[in-house]
């Protein structure tokens, strides 16, 4: 009798320490990736092509009125820099969710089309409607929402396989409308339509921050109210089920993932293979475990070093964040591919 | 009579049980084939009478000389798209391979825009060359890439790195174009995708690499089908797979290749006809690649016959329009579940 005991006491102190590894590893991941972030946003503001000391930076955003220093500062470089991080996190965690919820490394919002719907709303808003700001925002939204209903209708949920086929069909074809679009446009309309497509921050103010801030602030709890049963639902549809996670979760939670997404591409642009990118770079820190947040805070790292990159480092040309991050991003990822860091769950 | 041509005698391959009689399909398609090319060559912006067509002193046969051109390019296009997109699904045993996702257009418009805006080269013989090199590093990089670690290039690496490196190259190109205005006003006609307005010198040019890559890939086609049953199978069978998957990524190149650097990225043809063939003619890559050849032209030249009259006066590419014949054919047989495992 006391020999059992002893054998399960010493089987929940095995447990315990197998769960310990982990969390630990998670909160080294996350605190590692806190001060990347914090580090990241302290050269954006305070370096580039004129450059603040730090007891400058706090006189002036606590209302010390410099001339020009202030208004660059207070203008240019914080807003896009608060935009950079924002739209950052909205990528990292709404691709970080799609490849959870959908068990695919490949399905993350930029290869189901969801960006490419908001895009192509963006485009034919900018091109034949001739919107700008809020309502090219809008229609932005709108298309993502759109296409992302149109492909979870098609494809469905079960098997990754089938959703991600469907998803590269219709990137297919709105590309071309795409194209189709800009072959027939003005050429200045082009130019406008192509900054935008590229994905980048150069447009950022205060309105466009405050935006996306609010939808944040009205996304991330049902986020993290829906994250609950994650886990769960990463196990298959039948399994989640019968651990008492109802089936609407991950179709909730898509939709949140799809919202975020659509809110960043309607600020920023489609900013190439952030969404993608994130997931697979956060879970290869982690040691192969999904981790949300670390996603959102690795998709904010990203963007703030390659806006800042982009903007600075390269010659006198200003390279939009998008560009710099599929530049990047791509031997990145294929790098990581070529190492097997992704392959373990690559299925 | 000497004792090689006894063993030559092939043995007659059984018949898949899917799919009607080879008979019937074949007739079919050449069927479907005539319709569309006298579809294309008497519907258009101006509808004409079938009596110009051989007629050299009818009042329309300019036009027809300038649709043959058309149509003839449109059917070497669509051949070597959908041929390429089957060996590609053969070859990676994925049912998502596509010139489009593995990253061969992307490698193609990158390395235009590059010669374009570097080069200055404004031809589009001369930066067709571009094309097709870009195309085939693409293609080359791609399978590098996924053959690393430790189980080789399985279809989900493959295709990751191959979505990896279109999307990196599209933005490069987008970059390179947000910076030489002058190479987006050539290189976005290019782009949508289209066999319109290309005279015969650039088929005649193009014509050799497209027959290479056929013969080539009609060749290969028994080695495709050994690779459908796993590289150890393969091999246990007596193909010897590094050689094979040389030769059909040759062909692959050649065709995908060259078609993309003509014609822009039409980029459905080679993901859904190979689909729709294997749903006809059965699983034996043996009639796939040539079925999918003459369907891939029939789909070309059909699409293109429709952009001309869809919004009239002006004309919808064929990149759009077999585009949007490719997602509703795709989304039907997904939504059937007609999307075989391959």
């Amino acid at each position: 009798m006391t020999a059992r005991l002893e054998e399960y006491a010493a089987d929940t102190g095995l447990v315990r320490r197998a769960r310990r590894g982990p969390r630990r590893r998670l909160t080294v991941v996350l605190a590692g990736l806190g001060v990347a972030l914090v580090t990241c946003f302290a050269i954006n503001v305070l370096l580039g092509d004129y450059t603040y000391t730090i007891p400058d930076f706090f006189r002036i955003v606590f209302g010390a009125d410099i001339p020009a220093a202030t208004y660059l500062l207070m203008e240019s470089k914080l807003p896009r820099a608060i935009l950079a991080i924002l739209v950052g996190l909205c990528f990292g965690a709404g691709g970080a969710i799609f490849q959870v919820t959908l068990r695919n490394p490949l399905a993350s919002p930029d290869i189901v089309g969801v960006t490419w719907g908001a895009s192509a709303a963006g485009v034919f808003s900018v091109l034949i409607l001739g919107f700008t700001g809020p309502s090219l925002s809008a229609a932005a939204v709108v298309g993502a929402v759109a296409v992302a209903l149109l492909v979870r209708a098609v494809g469905g949920r079960a098997g990754g396989q089938r959703i991600v086929l469907v998803g590269v069909a219709i990137t297919a074809a709105l590309t071309s409308g795409i194209h189709y679009l800009l072959s027939r446009a003005s050429i200045w309309d082009v130019q406008v339509a192509l900054q935008w497509l590229a994905g980048s921050l150069h447009a950022a103010d205060w309105p466009r921050v405050r935006i996306v801030a609010l939808c944040l602030v009205v996304l991330v709890p049902c986020l993290i109210a829906l994250t609950r049963g994650m886990q769960a639902t990463e196990l298959g549809d039948d399994l989640a089920a019968g651990l008492g996670v109802s089936r609407r979760t991950p179709d909730l939670l898509l939709l949140v993932a799809v919202l975020l997404v659509a809110v960043a591409v309607a600020a920023s642009g489609p900013i190439a293979f952030l969404a993608f990118m994130a997931g697979p770079t956060a879970m290869a820190l982690n040691a192969g475990r999904p981790t949300i947040v670390g996603a959102a805070l690795t998709g904010a790292v990203f963007t703030l070093a390659a806006d800042f990159v982009g903007r600075y480092l390269i010659g006198d040309i200003n390279v939009p964040v998008g560009v710099m991050t599929g530049a990047c991003g791509a031997p990145f990822l294929l790098w990581l591919l070529a190492r097997g860091a992704t392959g373990k769950r690559a299925s | 009579m000497t004792a090689p041509e006894l063993t030559e005698v092939p043995a007659e391959p059984r018949r898949p049980r899917t799919g009607p009689p080879l008979g019937r399909s074949v007739a079919i398609v050449i069927a479907a084939l005539l319709l569309a090319v006298l579809a294309s060559m008497l519907v258009g912006g101006n509808m004409v009478p079938p009596a110009g067509i051989f007629d050299t002193d009818h009042g329309d046969h300019g036009i027809f000389v300038k649709r043959w051109d058309r149509t003839l390019f449109g059917l070497a296009v669509g051949a070597a798209f959908a041929v390429a997109g089957a060996c590609m699904q053969g070859l990676t045993r994925n049912p998502l391979a596509d010139p489009g996702l593995l990253g061969v257009n992307a490698g193609a418009a990158f390395a235009m825009v590059t010669a374009i805006s570097f080069l200055g080269i404004h031809s589009l013989g001369q930066y067709l060359w571009f094309g097709f090199l870009g195309a085939a590093l693409a293609t080359l990089l791609v399978h590098f890439v996924a053959g690393f670690g430790r189980d080789g290039a399985t279809p989900a690496k493959l295709t990751i790195a191959g979505a990896a490196l279109g999307a990196g190259l599209s933005s490069w190109t987008t970059g390179l174009l947000l910076v030489d205005r002058e190479a987006v006003e050539q290189i976005r006609r290019w782009q949508v995708g289209t066999v319109a307005g290309r005279d015969s010198d650039l088929l005649l040019t193009a014509l050799p690499a497209l027959v290479v890559g056929i013969v080539l890939a009609l060749a290969m086609t028994g080695a495709l089908n050994s690779l459908a049953l796993g590289d150890d199978l393969a091999r246990g069978l007596g193909r010897r797979t590094g050689l094979d998957r040389i030769a059909i990524g040759t062909a692959i190149v050649l065709l995908a290749g060259t078609a993309t650097a003509v014609a822009g990225p039409i980029a459905f043809i080679g993901l859904v006809v190979p689909h729709v063939v294997r749903r006809f003619v059965g699983a034996d890559y043996r009639r796939i690649v040539p079925f999918s050849a003459a369907y891939g032209a029939v789909l070309v030249i059909l699409a293109d016959t429709v952009g001309r009259v869809i919004l009239p006066p002006s004309e919808v590419q064929v990149g759009v329009t077999a585009t949007v014949v490719g997602v509703v054919a795709l989304i039907w047989m997904v939504t059937r579940g007609r999307v075989a495992a391959l």
